[in-house]
């Protein structure tokens, strides 16, 4: 029986799992893949509470598609400044980010 | 479908209104095939269609509390000046643009600034006005998805792409934590309006309190308060000066008072605990960024720190959530806003026509550009607090709010770190009236418009704090949570 907490459970660890990878990661794609994972967990916990807990209303299941679609839009322009980022720089891992510092 | 109900957004509206004339006017007036040299049509036409579009604004102020789309969106009087102060902020800095823009390489993409300025603009309409959380996070975006192309405005350069990778990243993590947060409140709570969600809010549920701190840390990144300020110095030193202008003031001032606005209608019951947060981040905002600020030598870098210290302050109008402090933060934000964009708008002259931008080059400034130094001088004593300009009157109101509200240690140790700021904000006077150099930046005359926006600057700097009208005017529309 799969129950409201097997989806929270599953969604908590793509949360954590995301911001192990944003604050681990060296390649900045690989920094954006964990931030989608991130994004992805709260729509996931959207629709679940929407099915799960008021069945009635609709309001998850729009937020989830709004969300999806800015996300969509985020990582559009993420990609475009991490190409402008590798015109630059010639690679994109964070390392070399370092033109301005403390 | 009541279709009247569109009127009530009639701020947002006449701002969408704007945007369409002034991408007809890209499109047909400017840049056509045959003429290489585009006109420089753009800004006379974008600087007075916003002042057009924030009188209409404040003439058709709605008496009370309007709403569209079922408490969708909504919208109170305080709200349209809120808008209204950030328009002319706009306008300020399209008018020190002007000088950045009309340079070779940037002239083809003049529209798209003023485009993606006025984008930004709206999405921080939306978010002010919000009614759902939906439209607050579409909101938030449409405010730092087109900031993001704004940072990265000259292509070519390493630092501004850097700039931009940085700014892009920790805001996508930051609105990652705050979505999560959003669909923990829709567990708890299910429902997402704002009107229905304090009653059934409870200071005792874990998850909702959660959902508070993941709230606050997300919108902390906008404001950029202390744990989540590490893209700040960054972002501002690598972006285009007008657009660290406009970042450092006008979307960190929109971003502190949707904070205000949902912490005090949808956190209502936890007042205690968001509180305790934002005393503890307030205080290490203030004191951390005046620490760090004091050893920048690059000047951009300095005003990002000393841009965080001013939002710790601006956010200690929302301590308690009082309508007081309500009134404290928009006038510390409207005299913030005018201080702070006279000093970018002197980095922006000095930088486009010297390339300097290190706070030694500033030595011996006072000889070779006495007015420019005077202003910067005046605007830099307003943003330290110093009594007659009008900072020192901002400061005042919110100390008063904060006292009222019941945390004099805390008022007490921002007091203490007006101390320290003023220091380092006289290293800059003392540079450029005491210090000499052998290499001075010479001497040069401003162009038209920048004179114009450093007047409205001075203006504001020397009168807001005199004209006791202007507090009373944003007094008389604040609310919060006591009646």
């Amino acid at each position: 029986m799969i129950t409201i907490n097997c989806f929270l459970i599953l969604s908590a660890l793509m949360l954590f799992i995301g911001v192990y990878g944003f604050l681990t990661r060296r390649n900045t794609l690989a920094i954006l893949i964990s931030i989608e994972l991130m994004l992805n967990a709260a729509d996931l916990n959207f629709a679940a509470f929407n099915r799960m807990l008021f069945p009635e209303g609709q309001e998850g299941y729009f937020f989830t598609l709004f969300s999806v679609a800015i996300s969509a839009a985020e990582t559009a322009i993420a990609i475009a400044v991490m190409i402008n980022v590798y015109r630059n720089l010639k690679n994109n891992f964070v390392e070399n980010l370092d033109k301005l510092k403390w | 479908m009541d279709y009247s109900q569109f009127l009530n957004m009639s701020d947002e509206l006449s701002l969408l209104a704007v945007v369409v004339i002034l991408f007809m006017a890209d499109l047909f007036c400017c840049g056509s095939e045959n003429s290489t040299k585009p006109s420089k049509a753009l800004s006379l036409i974008a600087v007075p269609l916003l002042l057009v579009q924030t009188v209409y604004m404040l003439v058709n102020m709605p008496a009370d509390c309007v709403t569209a789309f079922g408490d969708m969106y909504l919208s109170a009087p305080m709200m349209t000046v809120v808008k209204a102060v950030l328009n002319i902020g706009t306008v300020i800095v399209f008018l020190m643009a002007n000088v950045w823009m009309n340079r070779e390489e940037n002239q083809v993409k003049q529209g798209e600034f003023y485009l993606l300025t006025l984008f930004t603009l709206l999405g921080m309409y939306f978010m002010i006005s919000s009614g759902h959380f939906l439209m607050f996070f579409i909101g938030l975006e449409l405010a730092s998805i087109p900031m993001t192309a704004l940072v990265a405005f000259t292509k070519k350069n390493q630092e501004s792409a850097e700039a931009a990778a940085k700014y892009i990243l920790t805001a996508l993590f930051s609105s990652g934590l705050l979505l999560y947060g959003i669909s923990l409140l829709y567990g708890t709570c299910g429902t997402l309006y704002f009107n229905d969600m304090a009653a059934v809010m409870d200071a005792s549920n874990w998850v909702q309190l959660a959902a508070l701190v993941l709230f606050i840390s997300g919108i902390g990144f906008k404001i950029s308060l202390v744990p989540f300020h590490l893209w700040t110095a960054d972002t501002y030193e690598g972006a285009p000066t007008t657009v660290t202008g406009y970042l450092s003031v006008i979307s960190k001032g929109a971003a502190a008072f949707v904070m205000f606005v949902i912490l005090t209608k949808v956190f209502e019951p936890m007042v205690e605990n968001w509180n305790l947060l934002l005393f503890w981040i307030i205080i290490v905002s203030i004191t951390v960024a005046n620490i760090f600020a004091v050893r920048q030598n690059n000047i951009k870098r300095f005003m990002a720190f000393s841009a965080i210290s001013q939002a710790g302050y601006l956010v200690l109008g929302a301590m308690g959530g009082t309508a007081q402090g309500m009134t404290a933060m928009v006038y510390y934000l409207f005299v913030y806003m005018v201080a702070n964009l006279g000093v970018f708008a002197i980095i922006n002259i000095v930088e486009q026509r010297s390339g300097k931008l290190n706070i030694s080059d500033y030595d011996g400034f006072y000889a070779t550009n006495p007015k420019l130094s005077f202003i910067m001088t005046l605007c830099l004593f307003s943003l330290a607090g110093i009594p007659p300009f009008a900072g020192f009157f901002s400061k005042f109101f919110i100390f008063m709010a904060g006292f009222k509200a019941g945390f004099p240690w805390l008022v007490f140790i921002a007091l203490v770190n007006t101390v320290i700021s003023l220091y380092y904000y006289l290293l800059i006077v003392k540079a450029m009236y005491i210090k000499k150099s052998d290499t001075p930046i010479a001497r040069f005359s401003s162009d038209g418009y920048t004179q114009i926006g450093l007047a409205l600057c001075a203006i504001g700097v020397v009168f807001a704090g005199i004209l006791s009208q202007i507090y009373q005017y944003f007094d008389s529309f604040s609310f919060g949570l006591m009646p």
